[in-house]
């Protein structure tokens, strides 16, 4: 019988990377995800602090005179006034705050529900995953904006029905991609030993395989940000959105619909657009590079080392 | 060891596997229709007795590591009976178990894989990995688990220190101890060691290996110890099981098997092994066609369309596998007939050998007197 070897020793090595500060390593080289930041840490400041930015109060009435409505940008008003004779400005920077919670709120739900579903097909996979899947897919060919007409016409138009909404029908993508995800990481001989030792189906998933698929869920968390934005301007622009609350596609709502254009008051109507595009934008560019970040399949950045 | 060996009687067996089967289906087409099964293990009988190590061999392909898995319940047998003698519970049939039974049976069968890379989870810390059965079956928690832990991994020869770092910072040979920490977690009877230095460099294998021996007798463990690596499996069992297309063709001691193999398969495998030493020779035995498809195996016994030895019966029956003395099993019509050759043991090459090979070239013979 031969003794234990003597282990040899540890060769020094970094302290294990941390994986945020990888990701922030890698974010900060690429300019397209840095310029979404930029974008986006903008226009979170302005909706934050918009009480103190904005010259004037959108929520509180005024009384309208003939040459306040859509009065052009000037000294007092930096972009002109609306139809009923309130600050442009005022309303875009409040505007923002409801494009954000709406955002942020729908793709939170929508992924954790694509998210669950994707993780509990992949996971079980057979005739549940089959069954789960093949819902998706229905949910995911179902077109959009007539659902959300319908929805929102049955619900009623206020921000949590139109966040709710949102959310039910944007979970799809999410799902198969951690369906996808799972699949191949419930293979592994890690998650194999995990059920040697007798680990509840639970667990493993809690421990071994979310924490594999977190980083793409997160990714996919900001693509599914721009897409709730861009929704949630739809339907306020389809007359859908929250009567009490001044949204970006309220505003063009508003304008669009009370003769901004015949007026020719461009003021009205470029603000809330160009804001809509910017935030969208924003998520977009930023989502795509921490997708790019952590999707192994897109991974290229070995390459560039 | 030594003792388990001699001692064969039937309580000494800890796990006894009978025509355990193993069939995959095979789809195909738009509905998914089962158009056939690759039967991956196909009705093996085998036993291991409590302490020794059970060498399971065999080519790629051939059901090793499936058995293993099976065995462990990792997956679900499509017959036979996996009879294991639980500490606890007596004697029990882990095929019929449900999977919520399993669990009390579980800490007491482990399993090491091949590869040390992808069998610890990149996220969890050596310290969360090894502690993780310890968790689960709910044995310790807290100090009492950070301190078994330590305890472990003192064992396996890593130091406790390290208990925080992730497994990226180990070589391939500290996972593998890693692993082996963790199958001794919960004090198991039995490990399945699926070809668990397969992946190592040879030093690192050795290594490896006079860990496991030493583990094994200090804890008493037993072994299922597949591999296709039969120079490893030589220096670590007690008995060897060689299986061919799904279907255990020898069983018997090691040494028997290596030096009187009953078996042709067994006769090939064993001349296949690269030797180290010139004097070493055994004839190459040289093996016709390819491995048979497990989804479609020839008639009669599997071997053969390969055996040079195969007669008419060997095309028509499947010889069973049996028992013709001391313990040696062969699934061969004609194992006592014939005369296989197998290794050859150092101390029997006869030294007269030697000058009779250089005799090929008389001519410096003859110039030396002159």
């Amino acid at each position: 019988m031969a003794t234990i070897l003597t282990q040899q020793p540890v060769t020094p090595v970094p302290p294990p990377r941390s994986g945020l500060r990888d990701f922030w390593r890698q974010l900060r080289r690429n300019p397209m995800g840095m310029t979404g930041l930029i974008m986006l840490v903008t226009i979170v400041l302005i909706a934050l602090f918009a009480p103190w930015i904005a010259p004037y109060d959108p929520y509180r009435p005024v009384r309208a005179r003939i040459d306040t409505i859509y009065a052009p940008p000037g000294a007092g008003h930096l972009l002109g006034t609306d139809d009923a004779g309130k600050d442009v400005l005022s309303a875009f920077i409040y505007g923002a705050r409801v494009s954000l919670i709406v955002g942020f709120t729908a793709s939170f739900i929508a992924v954790a529900i694509g998210g669950m579903l994707g993780l509990v097909a992949g996971y079980y996979g057979g005739r549940i995953g089959g069954l789960l899947m093949r819902f998706t897919d229905i949910i995911l060919v179902i077109p959009d904006l007539p659902l959300y007409v319908v929805l929102i016409a049955l619900l009623g138009s206020n921000l949590w029905n139109i966040i709710l909404a949102i959310a039910l029908l944007s979970w799809t993508g999410t799902a198969r991609l951690v369906y996808s995800q799972v699949l191949s990481v419930k293979e592994r001989q890690f998650v194999l030993r995990a059920r040697a030792i007798g680990a509840p189906d639970l667990h493993i998933m809690r421990r071994h395989i979310l924490p594999m698929v977190l980083p793409l869920i997160l990714a996919q968390n900001a693509l599914v940000i721009a897409i709730a934005i861009l929704s949630e301007s739809t339907l306020a622009f389809l007359g859908l959105g929250d009567p009490s609350l001044i949204s970006w596609g309220t505003m063009l709502n508003l304008a669009f619909g009370r003769g901004a254009i015949s007026l020719g008051a461009w003021w009205a109507l470029l603000p809330p657009g160009l804001g809509i595009v910017w935030v969208v934008l924003g998520w977009t560019l930023l989502g795509h590079v921490v997708e790019q970040i952590v999707n192994p399949r897109l991974k290229t950045h070995h390459l560039m080392h | 060891m030594e003792t388990a060996r001699k001692n064969g009687k039937s309580d000494d067996i800890l796990l006894e596997v009978k025509g355990l089967k193993k069939h995959f289906p095979i789809q195909s087409g738009f509905l998914r229709r089962v158009t056939g099964y690759v039967k991956a293990v196909d009705g093996i009988d085998f036993y291991i007795k409590k302490g020794e190590t059970l060498g399971l061999v065999g080519e790629s392909g051939c059901g090793k590591s499936t058995t293993g898995r099976t065995i462990l319940r990792l997956l679900d047998p499509t017959a036979g009976e996996i009879v294991f003698d639980d500490p606890n519970i007596g004697k029990v049939d882990l095929a019929k178990l449900k999977r919520s039974q399993l669990k009390q049976v579980r800490p007491n069968m482990q399993i090491i894989f091949q590869d040390p890379f992808s069998s610890l989870n990149p996220r969890l810390t050596v310290g969360q990995i090894v502690g993780e059965p310890l968790a689960i079956q709910g044995v310790a928690s807290g100090q009492a688990l950070k301190d078994r832990v330590a305890e472990l991994l003192q064992e396996v020869g890593i130091r406790p220190e390290n208990m925080t770092r992730y497994p990226h910072a180990f070589s391939g040979g500290q996972r593998q101890r890693i692993g082996i920490a963790r199958a001794l977690a919960l004090n198991p009877k039995l490990i399945v060691c699926d070809e668990p230095v397969s992946a190592l460099d040879v030093s690192i294998q050795a290594q490896v290996l006079n860990l496991l021996e030493d583990l094994q007798s200090k804890y008493d463990l037993t072994y299922l110890f597949v591999a296709h690596d039969l120079s490893v499996v030589e220096h670590i069992s007690d008995r060897v099981a060689v299986m061919y297309v799904g279907y255990i063709v020898e069983m018997a001691d090691t040494d028997s098997l290596y030096y009187h193999p009953k078996h042709p398969y067994t006769e090939a495998l064993l001349a296949a092994i690269p030797k180290p030493d010139p004097r070493r020779r055994t004839r190459p035995v040289k093996l016709p066609g390819d491995v048979p498809s497990p989804a479609n195996p020839p008639s009669g016994c599997y071997f053969h369309p390969r055996c040079r030895y195969a007669k008419d019966i060997c095309k028509a029956e499947r010889p069973p596998l049996r028992d013709i003395g001391n313990e040696h099993w062969v699934a061969c019509h004609f194992a006592e007939e014939l005369q296989l050759q197998g290794v050859t043991r150092l101390s029997e090459i006869p030294v007269i050998e030697l000058p009779r090979r250089q005799a090929p070239a008389p001519a410096p013979t003859a110039a030396t007197p002159a």
